[in-house]
């Protein structure tokens, strides 16, 4: 969830994963992902989560998730795609769950109810 | 005087958005979507209402970090789509209602809902995707619209109490404006979904079905559903819903159920859509 500690963490972030909304940032970002990612104050794990494209650990790190969409749209992905990738499913496997009538809540409401 | 004369409840998926544009709206995975919406095309034609109030979250499109309204209501003149990364949508622009959206803005803020002004900005598909839903391919839209953003991606999203009272208060304002029109209250959104973490994909057709019987009639029971319900039932972007319970507010103590739509699934969501009007008061005959 994307609580006040993580908005106030991941600031930065997600300022720059924004920044991608400009065509002309986008190109250079292509371009040389590391340098322009060095222009932001991001944390070391944050350019590396970013750069890894893992993003749980960019959530972990205070990204939110209509932030980093910037940076999946980016890459030409989906929404389905990159948020199959989070789930450790395969997007086909994924896909076929969502047609299936998505994941069920049972057992999954709580980290409490998850034991 | 301006009446509120239905209320709209809508998811605003963006895909949809894309199954529009691309013309694919008849594709196996889509028709079913489309095909809910199909009455509500029909019935806007003859209820053709002057403006829309329509109450959706910006997607960090108009708004980015750092600045972040709980409630933001649009007084400009005309709005255009916004650029959400792989250039706008080519639907035409939003054309606004200055005189009633700052009417509603002064009558809110004295009724003590501290609302934000926006002059000028963009709006993503929150908006435009249930403007093509309702209305389908057109020049430009049948309607003004006055849009009404609600910040529900930076936690905490307001509660959905204040939400319903907000509404409450929107049905004052309109019912205060002078001039003799028709106004409808579209609350976007929702309905089950997670978008992020292991978990993305829930989806609850049973919990989502429940809040679209809520809607209808004089129970006022969703209003007091907390945050923690939607994160745990509804995934971490069901929240959205709270939106729907703005449109509620303004339809009054009761409603008459019009239309309903639900489907599963449309990218990683439940698809919900529903049309309501208010039942006018028995004792005032009006």
């Amino acid at each position: 969830m994307f609580t006040a500690a993580r908005a106030r963490q991941g600031y930065h972030l997600n300022q720059f994963a924004m920044s991608l909304m400009k065509p002309e940032n986008r190109e250079r970002w292509k371009a040389d992902e590391k340098t322009y990612l060095d222009q932001w104050p991001l944390s070391d794990e944050q350019k590396a989560a970013v750069l890894a494209r893992d993003y749980n650990r960019m959530l972990d790190l205070g990204g939110n998730i209509y932030f980093l969409s910037k940076i999946f749209s980016t890459d030409g992905l989906s929404f389905v795609q990159a948020v199959s990738t989070m789930s450790g499913m395969t997007v086909t496997d994924y896909q076929a769950m969502m047609n299936a009538g998505g994941r069920s809540p049972e057992g999954l409401r709580s980290k409490k109810e998850q034991r | 005087m301006a009446r509120i004369t239905a209320g709209v409840g809508s998811s605003h998926v963006p895909l949809l958005g894309v199954a529009h544009d691309q013309n694919k709206e008849s594709d196996a995975y889509f028709a079913p979507i489309f095909a809910g919406y199909e009455w509500t095309r029909n019935w806007e034609k003859a209820a053709k209402p002057d403006v829309v109030i329509l109450v959706y979250n910006d997607h960090a499109s108009a708004f980015d970090m750092k600045v972040i309204p709980t409630f933001a209501i649009g007084c400009g003149e005309r709005y255009k789509p916004a650029d959400e990364g792989w250039g706008p949508r080519q639907v035409p622009d939003v054309i606004g209602h200055p005189d009633l959206a700052w009417h509603i803005a002064q009558s809110l803020i004295l009724d003590e809902f501290d609302m934000t002004i926006i002059n000028e900005m963009d709006v993503d598909h929150g908006l435009t995707v249930p403007l093509s839903m309702m209305f389908g391919r057109v020049e430009q839209w049948p309607c003004r619209v006055i849009p009404l953003a609600v910040n529900v991606v930076t936690y905490p999203p307001p509660s959905g109490n204040r939400c319903w009272a907000l509404g409450e208060a929107i049905g004052r304002a309109v019912a205060s404006f002078p001039e003799d029109i028709s106004v409808q209250m579209w609350g976007t959104g929702g309905m089950s979904h997670q978008l992020q973490g292991p978990r993305a994909g829930l989806i609850n057709a049973a919990w989502d079905n429940n809040f679209l019987d809520g809607l209808i009639g004089e129970s006022d029971d969703l209003r007091r559903i907390q945050h923690i319900e939607y994160l745990r039932e509804t995934g971490s972007e069901g929240i959205e819903m709270v939106m729907w319970l703005i449109m509620r507010g303004a339809l009054g103590p009761a409603t008459r159920l019009l239309h309903r739509h639900y489907h599963v699934p449309c990218s990683n969501t439940a698809i919900g859509h529903i049309v309501l009007e208010p039942i006018a008061p028995s004792s005032s005959g009006a």
